[in-house]
């Protein structure tokens, strides 16, 4: 784990050092094993050794779609998050919902005592 | 009765030449008859829908009034992405194949309390990505004008159900396309609202900054109807906008002339297949005879579109479907050790292909040392992309193109590659990410004799203006009255 980290650490500071350089600068970073087996580990997804070999062929077809992006001069945009820029609306800090714990515990995979089970995390 | 719009079932209700019972009766015993050909429908549920009917008789029954509005008794169907209290909501997906939400998304309960009867829940692609509905847990709908061949996706039950007249309307939702496509595949009028406009609440999330909820029918005029009942302020929607009811239908009967139509030379480049250049052409004809002019406009960076789409789309979904954990509600693996694992597991056999495709592109580039050379690129272009239509808009009323380069393909045909799919949308997804209302319009029909649509993409809250402009075209046209040939 230690040594994973060290390495995504390295890939990161290359990627902020040299990415400007580079032209187009993502275009040849296709994912290895080992990073598809980090990212699903990250989105808590498994996947089976003949799934992982598929899915990695496919991501990488993506990532070389969407590297075109990096082509393009951005310098002075700024970045855009919501159609018409409107900000967070603040409401009152008030209680606005009934209690429904019943309703919403009724369709849990386990519950008890008004609380959802899962396995044991600390022994 | 199948065929008839939603103000002529509205009148008769009005008239009690029929009762909501009977007319949901019709269309049940329809659906139960054509639904197992086409694979439109997840769920129907005849006592509910029929106790729906028959409070809708019931409230006419205590004479007019204000609680008798003009969809007072009209049966619709949902897209099975919103969530209504009692019905199994499952989004198309095995994660939520069992789930019975305990609560209405806003459109769901608008529409209640409207008085509309609910005739079931609709197949879709998995959480909304796909552009064939072949990645639905259900199976594939098939589309009613050629059952070999995809309805267009994500909304492809929705489509496909009311092409087939199983349902005479039906809510969708948009993200890149997903009511515009299918509309165009299935020939239908489809409309995606100014981002802000519908509330998201209870409409299970993908992209959050680019949903949107809209309707699906068989003419513009109907689609007006609709929509004044679905929009509005919603405070359980943080992106809902505080704005005046609008009634959609205000401007339908506005004369076309002096109508300026902007038309997108990016939109009219190779890409786009013969048939469907033709259906568009003669369609742009027709609205020069109806008094319109045509001006060539130019979004430089709508070619970027479709991959910022594919950074952004995937970032947010990989946020948004962090909550299926297999905790609180949906699947749950039955063998697991620790509680990782768990939540691996249950992902893992809830999630299908396409789904997990996007959660990984997602959580890659949001994840350390790619954020800013992905999804802030992405941000960066969505705003260039933007930017375009406003300039566009300086010089037109209205853009026009097609909707999909091409008519509806057979099953299997782009499924193997994921690029070669996302490509579908590429006249869509623009609109998305500038947060825009667009529709689609039946134009004629292409190759094997499938419905061509027409794309029509407003300035913000110009939906009156589209609807006005889409509904001129169907006083002129009749389009949108072909109906495919099936069990009849």
């Amino acid at each position: 784990m230690a040594y994973d980290n060290v390495s995504r650490h390295a890939r990161a500071v290359f990627v902020a050092l040299f990415t400007p350089l580079l032209a187009p600068p993502l275009a040849d970073m296709s994912l290895n094993p080992e990073e598809v087996g980090r990212i699903a580990r990250l989105a808590r997804l498994e996947l089976s050794p003949d799934e992982a070999g598929r899915t990695r062929d496919q991501l990488n077809g993506i990532l070389a779609f969407i590297a075109q992006l990096q082509a393009v001069d951005t310098s002075g945009i700024a970045p855009m998050a919501h159609a018409m820029d409107v900000v967070q609306r603040l409401r009152a800090d008030a209680v606005s919902e009934p209690d429904r714990r019943d309703a919403f515990q009724a369709i849990a995979p386990e519950t008890e005592a008004g609380l959802y089970l899962v396995p044991k995390v600390i022994e | 009765m199948i065929e008839s719009s939603l103000q002529q079932l509205s009148a008769a209700l009005a008239a009690k030449k029929v009762s909501a019972v009977e007319l949901a009766t019709l269309f049940l015993d329809r659906i139960e008859r054509l639904n197992p050909a086409l694979n439109a429908f997840i769920t129907t549920d005849r006592e509910r829908t029929l106790a729906m009917a028959r409070a809708a008789d019931a409230r006419r029954a205590k004479g007019p009034g204000e609680h008798c509005g003009p969809l007072l008794g009209v049966p619709l169907a949902h897209k099975d992405i919103f969530c209504t209290e009692g019905w199994r909501t499952t989004c198309g997906s095995k994660m939520l194949a069992n789930f019975v939400s305990p609560y209405d998304a806003h459109v769901v309960s608008q529409l209640k309390t409207a008085g509309m009867v609910t005739l079931g829940k609709l197949n879709m692609d998995e959480f909304a990505m796909g552009s064939s509905n072949e990645t639905s847990h259900f199976g594939p709908v098939k589309n009613p004008w050629d059952t070999n061949r995809v309805p267009g996706g994500s909304s492809g039950g929705s489509a496909a159900a009311v092409a087939a007249r199983l349902a005479p309307i039906a809510t969708g939702t948009d993200t890149g396309g997903s009511i515009r496509q299918p509309a165009a595949l299935c020939g239908l009028t489809g409309l995606k609202p100014t981002y802000g406009v519908v509330s998201r609440y209870g409409m299970i999330a993908f992209a959050s900054s680019l949903d949107q909820g809209g309707p699906m029918a068989k003419s513009a005029e109907d689609c007006a109807l609709l929509l004044s009942a679905m929009a509005g302020f919603d405070e359980r929607d943080s992106t809902s906008l505080q704005r005046e009811a609008e009634d959609y239908s205000r401007d339908l009967a506005r004369p076309l002339a002096g109508l300026r139509i902007g038309l997108p030379k990016e939109f009219f480049g190779p890409g786009m297949d013969d048939d469907v250049r033709a259906a568009v052409a003669a369609a742009l004809d027709q609205y020069r005879q109806l008094g319109a002019t045509t001006v060539e406009v130019s979004l430089p960076n709508s070619g970027l579109s479709v991959p910022a789409y594919y950074v952004i789309a995937p970032a947010e979904a990989s946020s948004n479907l962090s909550r299926f954990d297999g905790v609180r509600y949906g699947h749950r693996a039955a063998e697991y050790g620790d509680l990782t694992e768990m939540y691996c597991k249950s992902r893992a056999e809830g999630f299908g292909a396409e789904v997990k495709r996007r959660i990984l592109i997602g959580t890659y580039v949001l994840s350390h040392g790619y954020y800013d050379a992905y999804y802030l690129q992405a941000q960066k272009i969505r705003r260039l992309i933007a930017t375009d239509f406003q300039e566009a808009f300086k010089v037109c009323d209205v853009i026009m193109g097609p909707t999909s380069p091409s008519v509806a393909f057979s099953f299997g045909a782009k499924s193997a590659d994921p690029v070669q799919m996302y490509l579908a949308d590429i006249y869509t997804i623009a609109v998305n990410l500038a947060g825009l209302p667009g529709m689609s319009i039946p134009c004629g029909f292409g190759t094997a004799d499938m419905p061509v649509g027409l794309q029509l993409i407003g300035p913000w809250f110009g939906e009156s203006t589209m609807l006005n402009v889409a509904h001129q075209y169907q006083q002129a046209t009749d389009w949108h009255r072909r109906c495919p040939p099936i069990g009849d």
